[in-house]
């Protein structure tokens, strides 16, 4: 199969910000953009290096609060590129501490107030306690299952689209019923799993503007094997529904 | 001392009862024993003459210390040591209530103890060790230890009320770096020799370490480098001194580099009277613990049992079996014991097995874990829930092959059940997890 074009993905802060399988989030849409048919670029951003020129998917993961303080500068730096990128229809999934980062600010547990970039229009609140366990969302690409491990309470301002409604787990605060953010094709989640390998709804949904943006031509998809991810999901859904 | 001997004998009598209650909860006479007397331990402990030497990390704690009770006991020692692996506290006074006469006193000359990371502190507070061996720091059981960095800063703690000697695993910068915050001056390094490195897989989960602000310094002739030759045997270099070749009865890299551990701390301990004759034989009479490589005879064909519990630890048992032409079944479970987080699974690559696939995934998550294999382009021919019917395919439709199963703590146990019904296997004791 000739390739339909090539579609670069920028991971941001892959030492630093990368937890909990983080990683499988590039890997599973390294491997889907390939198997429909795309090549893909895989670029490592890392904190004080030139941002890329070219960039059509952004992804970001989780940290520990010492990952967290190493990439805040560098963050600041390319924050006006990214969130030009933002507006302009990239797609982008930010995850747990990246997440957080993506929101206006982040008041730690201690009481320290970190700036974010603010492309979500959400604030962070740490808490003593941590938000551990299965998740099941509605959202609008279907249902969507992962597993949440965060300290922080995420509060959405009124005008902000969640990612999913929760119908297993704490999600953003634990009390809103909401998980996530999104704006443009910026997605924030709590969802490690990781998320996009058993939801390849989100993962196409993902793609799709990153193909437009690289091609200049609509997403054309393969039929892909999705047997595997969706007994994964829908049994997992099923056992947590269960409980 | 009158309330000492109380609380033995209240600890004595919880530990009956829950034996004729044929009851297995081995730290439930600990807790009686230490409501009565909180200083038991301690008040038992420290009058060894030898000390106590703590093992500790997140890899490799059970394997490591039986190796070091095994030698030190081989130099003509007593040795106490919580062989149960019910490694904390009211385990340690459990397993010590099957030993102590009603004095309090404690016939041994040193105890070695498997100490949990996240209950080092608790213990430490109690009693403080004289030798501390530390492991490795790498990500399990999410759930309970949240950050890395914690794990290691509860090390870093252990090692700083550590009153003699601490040994350090040179290779892992998380460990390395806490001689910088230790008093004592007796530090010593562990890993594989840098002479070596070629030989040896990369250990550690590059995406969570950070820039180096402390390198090791170079090695002494008190420091023990490990040289594997090859997936048995291997030697390990103290200065000029070669100690081996040792074979051990566990077969990979990460029962060497714990060998290499014990015998580093081994020579701590025994100073002058250390001798590496002794020691390497020790090691080579050593048995698997229970999940840790333990092979059975099935119908004639060696079935491996591998215990995987995080990244960092699949990771090297990868690197030890991966392309071996062994058929191959991994089991996933996700109860509390296994992490409830399957994510972990992707921070491990499984290309070494895409040449020859795998034959069965089992457990709650197998769709999981085939799904993990899928993208890494690895085949895998039947995915089967449930344990047991896994295993009896695998023993039918493989029959006479070598095969070996990756499993999760729970999964394990199971499994180790079922395969000791149907192969007449001894009793096991249930090792850490
Ligand atoms: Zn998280």
């Amino acid at each position: 199969m000739t390739s339909k074009g090539t579609i670069t993905l920028v991971h941001l802060y892959p030492r630093e910000m990368s937890i909990y399988g983080d990683l499988g989030n590039t890997r599973c849409l390294a491997a889907r953009i390939r198997r429909h048919g795309y090549d893909c670029v895989v670029h490592d951003h890392h904190p004080g290096m030139p941002f890329p020129e070219t960039a059509h998917l952004l992804l970001g993961g989780g940290g520990q609060d010492s990952g967290q303080s190493r990439v805040e500068e560098d963050l600041l730096a390319i924050g006006d590129r990214l969130r030009g990128l933002a507006a302009d229809g990239t797609p982008m999934l930010m995850i747990c501490g990246m997440y957080q980062m993506f929101g206006h600010t982040f008041l730690t547990h201690e009481g320290v107030e970190v700036d974010g970039l603010g492309i979500l229009d959400v604030t962070t609140r740490g808490q003593s306690t941590r938000m551990i366990g299965g998740v099941v969302l509605d959202t609008e690409f279907g249902p969507v299952v992962g597993f949440e491990n965060h300290s922080g309470a995420t509060v959405l301002s009124p005008g902000q689209r969640p990612f999913g409604t929760v119908r297993v787990g704490h999600g953003n605060d634990g009390v809103s019923g909401t998980e996530g953010a999104r704006t443009h094709h910026v997605i924030g989640s709590y969802l490690h799993g990781p998320l996009l390998p058993a939801n390849p709804a989100v993962t196409d949904a993902l793609i799709a503007p990153a193909v437009e943006l690289a091609t200049g031509r609509p997403f054309e998809p393969e039929d892909t094997d999705d047997r595997l991810a969706d007994e994964a999901r829908t049994r997992q859904i099923a056992r947590l529904l269960a409980t | 001392m009158l309330r000492t001997m109380a609380a033995i004998v209240a600890g004595k009598t919880a530990r009956l009862a829950a034996r004729r209650r044929g009851g297995g909860g081995s730290a439930f006479p600990g807790l009686v024993a230490e409501r009565v007397d909180p200083k038991i331990l301690a008040k038992t402990l420290s009058r060894l003459p030898d000390g106590i030497v703590v093992v500790s990390g997140t890899n490799g704690k059970t394997t490591t210390t039986r190796m070091l009770a095994a030698i030190i006991a081989a130099h003509g020692k007593k040795v106490f040591t919580n062989p149960t692996g019910s490694n904390f506290t009211r385990g340690v006074i459990s397993s010590m209530l099957t030993e102590v006469p009603l004095s309090g006193r404690l016939n041994a000359d040193i105890a070695v103890l498997e100490l949990d990371e996240g209950h080092a502190l608790q213990f430490a507070k109690v009693v403080a060790p004289t030798y501390a061996l530390l492991l490795n720091v790498a990500r399990d059981q999410l759930d309970r230890f949240a950050e890395i960095d914690t794990t290691a800063k509860l090390l870093a703690t252990l090692a700083s009320q550590t009153t003699r000697c601490i040994v350090l695993n040179r290779d892992d910068p998380f460990v390395a770096r806490i001689a910088l915050s230790v008093e004592t001056d007796d530090v010593r390094y562990f890993g594989t020799d840098p002479l070596a490195a070629d030989r040896v897989p990369s250990l550690h989960e590059a995406d969570v370490r950070f820039e180096d602000d402390f390198t090791p310094p170079q090695p002494t002739p008190r420091d023990g480098l490990l040289h594997p030759h090859d997936s048995r045997s291997f030697s390990v270099r103290f200065g000029e001194q070669i100690l081996g070749d040792v074979t051990l009865q566990q077969r990979g890299l990460a029962a060497m580099i714990n060998a290499t551990a014990a015998v580093t701390m081994a020579k701590a301990v025994l100073g002058g009277d250390f001798h590496k004759g002794i020691a390497a034989a020790a090691l080579r009479e050593v048995t698997p613990p229970f999940g840790r490589g333990e092979v059975i005879d099935a119908n004639g064909a060696p079935l491996e049992l591998v215990l995987v519990k995080n990244p960092a630890g699949f990771t090297v048992a990868l690197d030890t079996y991966g392309d071996e032409p062994v058929t191959t079944m991994i089991a996933i479970n996700d109860d509390y014991a296994d992490g409830q987080d399957v994510s972990w699974l992707y921070d491990v690559s499984f290309e070494s097995l895409r040449a020859n696939g795998v034959a069965l995934t089992s457990g709650v998550r197998a769709y999981d874990m085939a799904l993990r294999l899928d993208y890494d382009d690895v085949a895998v021919d039947t995915i089967e829930l449930d344990l047991d019917a896994a295993l009896e395919r695998l023993l039918t439709a493989y029959a006479g092959r070598p095969t070996r199963i990756f499993c999760t703590y729970t999964a394990m146990m199971a499994l180790r059940r079922t395969l000791a019904a149907r192969f007449d296997l001894p009793d096991f004791g249930e090792d850490g997890a």
